[in-house]
């Protein structure tokens, strides 16, 4: 398996390529979308951080230290596994799931906030700073932090403090301080807003480490290159295993990291179908959802353009999605950009078929995915038995489901 | 036709006084209370009027402009009724400018060219996007322009040289240096480092500069007249707004006195009188 250093040079030789992707551009777009929309005493921290993400990229020294933690410390590579017995279940094509749910911390973010920390390190900054809906992201900083000795500050909902205790409670044993967050809607979107509130003031000792595929430029793009370790290695796996790229690549998409972190290294593979998979909450029709690009319209947001859930009025709508983790009412501008140029397809599923989907993988395989990926799944369930059994999907088994155990338990009726 | 900003500015010049800009969120706590509320300001010595436009996700603003963003919010009060309330000030007051004061998703969704034309119309005659630089800066104002507004950057501690050098190239009006690192309401200024990047940004945009963030009182006030060309005032006299929230009738009265003291401070600055 080539090295995560490999990789990003051969990613540079592709985007040397004349006709290759290069998106962003130098200002930080995807067409129209991403770019840097925040208050001035941000630019310059931005441009700093531009500068330093785009040196250590290429810096050897950095890029060795980078495959190490991924390797001893999240556990990379994750495994690629055939979910024969689902896949035989739904009696269509074979599915293959990125074990992304076997890393340190039970889910892909860690992959980023290992590569942010180092990064933070390396720019002489003392204190990390992030934000956090279900808490996967704030204890994958919060655990960094541990490591590394820095000191770290994570702001959550007011909602999402009392609906993740467990996450609360790992994120203090880890040394963090979690600052609930009682502005506007109390959940995710109000913790990114107080996060960068926390950045303005304290930028000259302080890294924020965004956990998604959104905000100002450079953050798409820095937080698509370390997730794109997910892609790099689920490809090779399965040219490795079965001679040939997937027909289809699939993620839930929140903010999409996880997704972005898949889809990227397939982006110039134009046979390879692209799915992102959006939080259809109640059902588009009822308004209760979280699919900004099934269902919004183009607006700006912390920090970026692309599709927001909004009123007539560009208020920020308030999101519903059984996954705290897909409750945000913006979504990464690369996504945006897919879904205009047609190269990504987006599809929403209910929080109903979502559940379904969990309980089918947790049956069939004994795997308990997160309540996020189970979106993706349940897409997979759709379309798995309308193609050929030699035909292959492979989906980001983004996070474990451990944390969505209480959720799921009082949605059968039953009290931990 | 010189704008209703630069004919202020010229004014105050040739006077040797220096302005005094309150900032007010555009229907705290209720819509009725603004109208009213403005003509007192100006009536105070206010010099030109900051309005803010309620947006549910106000990233640079500190917990007092937040909660009144909310109560705006919750109010009912949207960007179409900002710009009523300029249209019924200017019925009774066609020389002291307003500035628009908010972040780009509800001008984006109106329309920009939109706005542009319905802000011109009612009488604003300038927009402070918090959330658009410079860099995102010129559809906006290509936009802006041709009606005659001015889009008003804002300037901070952390603009170096050639940041300053870039706003100065699209700046009109006047430019907004934020005297501090934070959100608004944030902590106290350093009156030595403010004079010292005044200088700087002075030696590089022909501008007013106008300076906020950090000014509560009569004596903050003074300090910063003594090298700005504009004093701006927001998140003090918006909590003197929620102080009365249950009591709207008497806020106009309250926060006149308060721009009333600040006038006096910063007058006696300018004449070289007490006030540091």
């Amino acid at each position: 398996m080539a090295t995560v250093a490999d990789d990003i040079q051969h990613r540079s030789a592709a985007e040397g390529a004349p006709s290759g992707y290069q998106y962003p551009d130098t200002s930080g777009h995807f067409g129209r979308y991403g770019g840097r929309f925040v208050p001035e005493t941000l630019m310059h921290p931005l441009a700093e951080l531009t500068d330093a993400y785009e040196r250590y990229l290429k810096d050897p020294a950095f890029l060795a230290e980078l495959d190490n933690d991924l390797r001893d410390y999240v556990g990379r590579p994750s495994p690629l596994y055939h979910a024969e017995r689902w896949s035989r279940e739904l009696g269509g094509a074979q599915i293959f799931l990125k074990r992304e749910d076997l890393n340190h911390t039970g889910a892909h973010k860690v992959n980023n906030t290992v590569g942010q920390a180092l990064l933070a390190k390396r720019m002489g900054k003392t204190r990390i700073i992030a934000e956090t809906g279900a808490g996967q992201h704030g204890v994958a900083s919060a655990t960094v932090a541990a490591r590394m000795g820095l000191e770290c500050v994570v702001y959550m909902g007011e909602v999402d403090v009392a609906r993740q205790q467990a996450n609360v409670y790992r994120m203090r044993l880890l040394g963090a301080e979690v600052v609930s967050v009682k502005s506007g809607s109390r959940t995710l979107k109000d913790a990114l807003n107080e996060a960068m509130r926390d950045w303005v003031t304290n930028v000259d000792n302080t890294f924020y480490i965004i956990g998604t595929v959104a905000g100002p430029h450079p953050y798409p793009a820095m937080v698509r290159d370390f997730q794109a370790v997910i892609g790099r290695e689920a490809r090779a796996q399965m040219l490795e295993r079965a001679g040939r790229l997937p027909d289809v690549v699939m993620a839930c998409v929140g903010g999409g990291s996880n997704a972005i972190g898949l889809f990227y290294p397939f982006i110039e593979d134009a046979d390879v179908r692209m799915i992102g998979v959006e939080a259809g909450g109640e059902g588009i029709l009822t308004g209760h959802h979280a699919a900004p690009l099934c269902a919004g319209k183009p607006g700006v947001l912390h920090g970026n353009r692309t599709y927001l859930m909004e009123d007539e009025n560009g208020q920020i709508a308030e999101t519903h999605s059984i996954s705290a983790g897909l409750d945000y009412p913006g979504v990464g501008p690369e996504h945006a950009w897919l879904k205009d140029t047609g190269r990504a397809e987006y599809v929403a599923v209910n929080d109903d078929e979502a559940l379904a989907a969990f309980h089918g993988l947790t049956r069939t395989e004994g795997i308990i995915p997160a309540l996020e990926t189970s979106h993706a799944l349940a897409y997979a369930a759709k379309l798995a038995p309308t193609m050929r059994r030699d035909q292959t999907i492979v989906i980001n088994l983004s996070g474990r489901g451990d944390k969505d155990m209480d959720t799921v338990a009082r949605l059968d009726g039953i009290e931990l | 036709m010189q704008s209703r900003i630069t004919a202020m500015f010229g004014r105050l010049r040739s006077e040797g006084r220096t302005a005094l800009i309150p900032f007010v969120t555009a229907g705290d706590p209720s819509p009725d209370v603004t109208l009213p509320l403005m003509h007192r300001m100006v009536a105070a010595g206010a010099d030109l009027i900051e309005l803010g436009v309620p947006f549910s996700d106000p990233i640079a603003d500190g917990p007092v402009i937040q909660r009144a963003t909310e109560r705006a919010l919750h109010a009912g009060v949207r960007l179409r009724d900002v710009l009523d309330m300029v249209r019924a000030f200017r019925a009774e007051d066609s020389t002291t400018p307003v500035v628009l004061m908010g972040y780009l998703n509800p001008i984006e969704i109106m329309g920009a060219e939109t706005f542009a034309a319905e802000a011109a119309a009612a009488g604003v005659d300038g927009a402070l996007v918090v959330d658009v630089p410079p860099e995102e800066a010129a559809e906006l104002a290509g936009l802006l322009r041709p009606q005659g507004l001015d889009l008003v950057y804002l300037l901070a501690p952390t603009s170096d040289a050639g940041r300053i050098a870039r706003i100065g190239g699209v700046a009109s009006g006047f430019v907004y240096y934020v005297a501090v690192k934070g959100v608004t309401g944030a902590g106290n200024l350093d009156i030595d480092a403010v004079a010292a990047k005044l200088a700087e940004i002075r030696a590089r945009i022909p501008l007013p500069v106008g300076v906020g963030f950090g000014i509560k009182d009569g004596p903050s006030a003074a300090r910063v007249a003594r090298v700005a060309d504009a004093v701006i005032v927001g998140s003090a006299i918006v909590q003197r707004v929620e102080d009365l929230m249950d009591q709207p009738a008497r806020i106009p009265e309250a926060v006149a006195d308060f721009l009333g003291e600040l006038r006096a401070a910063i007058d006696g600055a300018d004449t070289g009188g007490s006030g540091a």
